[in-house]
């Protein structure tokens, strides 16, 4: 079972870690398709065409190897869907629980890797 | 520079789009700006099951269908558009975007649509998605054997209140009144169940907690005493409001902030159509939102053609 997104999909456990080891800049936004995760894959859909330096992926929220997401300690206390977790070089610089609007994403983005 | 339409359609939920498909169909230049994601609240519905013709899709579903379908007639469809200003007075109506330019047109449409209400109380935006929620289908299953609130006593709430039974030990439904806006069905469903309390007369006015939520006050509204009481989640159903703040100083509103259109869903402003969720009506459904989009498109072609 995959995200109906036109985002590309992490998997597995080695592929998650093969995405934030390999690029310096990397966005994952870990849901279902509810209504709090919907928004935030759109605006990720056409924030990648004009942050081109960030990688943007989404994770099933309730694949097995969504751990690596789920058990982060920057996520402890998360109790809405979608995680979205920000890391630059391969380390969390910002996490987020339940939805975000827009101009918060941006606001996120704009200030962790400009 | 200016880009010129015949018609600008403000919003693209299930009332803007409608108009999009049928005015792009009937070959008018049509803009939808949308403010958000295209399909407004329907995007955020999980699954809908009362679309006449359509057994069962997700609201994501349905907008991108709609969208699609706007799009294949012509329609130019521009999301997340942050409008600078307006003019909406006088023949020629006038929008500017950021970074996009001004758009002019012979009618505009206000299909914005509303949001969900949020309780506007210390606590509650610091630890949404950390104990607060206002979707129980999203985050139900984080609070398997936890004690939680339910605020509001509407058909969403009381609906709410019984599905969060099947992941919480125990369900406290608050609600400002002593008796319930829901239909019977809901309000006996919820009343008979073993799980579910009540509170009345009351509302949740502060949101206490570190990592996440630890604890709420709750208020009587008739005695005003607060009562500390610990919790570790709460979902809050307590209506939607229309998103008209934009417009406030311009189109004529109702005491709710709904646009008063007349039957032809025409403002107090000649050429401006308004259409969904934003105007004043009983009944908020996707279907009645299509419908009002439809009517409104079918005056806006007939104004802009006179």
């Amino acid at each position: 079972m995959t995200l109906d997104t036109n985002l590309e999909h992490i998997t597995s456990e080695a592929q998650y870690h093969e995405i934030i080891n390999n690029n310096k800049n990397v966005m994952i936004c870990c849901g279902r398709m509810g209504p709090m995760c919907v928004p935030v894959y759109a605006d990720m859909e056409e924030l990648r065409n004009e942050y081109s330096k960030i990688k943007f992926y989404d994770m099933l929220f309730d694949l097995p190897d969504a751990h690596v997401i789920r058990n982060l300690p920057e996520c402890r206390g998360f109790m809405g869907l979608p995680f979205t977790v920000y890391y630059k070089n391969g380390k969390v610089v910002k996490a987020t629980s339940s939805i975000q609007m827009r101009d918060q994403l941006t606001e996120i983005l704009d200030e962790n890797f400009s | 520079m200016e880009e010129i339409y015949d018609i600008i359609i403000l919003g693209g939920g299930p009332a803007g789009l409608t108009a999009g498909i049928y005015l792009s169909r009937a070959k008018v230049k049509t803009l939808v700006l949308n403010v958000g994601v295209i399909g407004g609240q329907m995007s955020l519905t999980h699954e809908i099951a009362n679309y006449p013709g359509v057994p069962n899709i997700s609201g994501y579903m349905l907008s991108r269908t709609m969208q699609k379908q706007a799009e294949s007639f012509g329609c130019k469809v521009i999301s997340n558009a942050k409008i600078t200003s307006y003019k909406l007075a006088g023949e020629l109506k006038y929008v500017e975007l950021a970074g996009k330019g001004t758009f002019s047109a012979k009618a505009v449409i206000i299909a914005s649509g509303g949001k969900s209400r949020e309780l506007n109380v210390p606590g509650e935006k610091e630890f949404a998605g950390r104990g607060v929620s206002y979707c129980a289908t999203c985050d139900g299953d984080f609070f398997q054997d936890k004690e939680i609130i339910v605020v509001g006593g509407g058909n969403s709430a009381l609906e709410e209140a019984v599905a969060l039974t099947q992941y919480a030990s125990k369900v406290t439904i608050v609600h400002e009144f002593d008796y319930f806006q829901a239909h019977k069905k809901a309000v006996e469903e919820a009343t008979n169940h073993p799980k579910i309390d009540f509170i009345l007369n009351s509302t949740v006015s502060a949101f206490y907690g570190s990592q996440s939520l630890e604890k709420v006050t709750v208020k009587n509204l008739k005695t005003g005493e607060d009562t500390e009481t610990k919790i570790d989640g709460v979902f809050i159903f307590i209506g939607y409001v229309p998103q008209t703040q934009l417009f406030k100083d311009v189109v004529k509103l109702s005491d709710r902030d709904e646009i008063i259109v007349n039957n032809q869903m025409m403002t107090n402003i000649k050429g401006v159509f308004a259409a969904g969720d934003c105007i004043e009506k009983r009944y908020r459904q996707i279907t009645t939102a299509v419908a009002d989009g439809t009517v409104a498109a079918l005056n806006a072609i007939e104004f802009i053609q006179k």
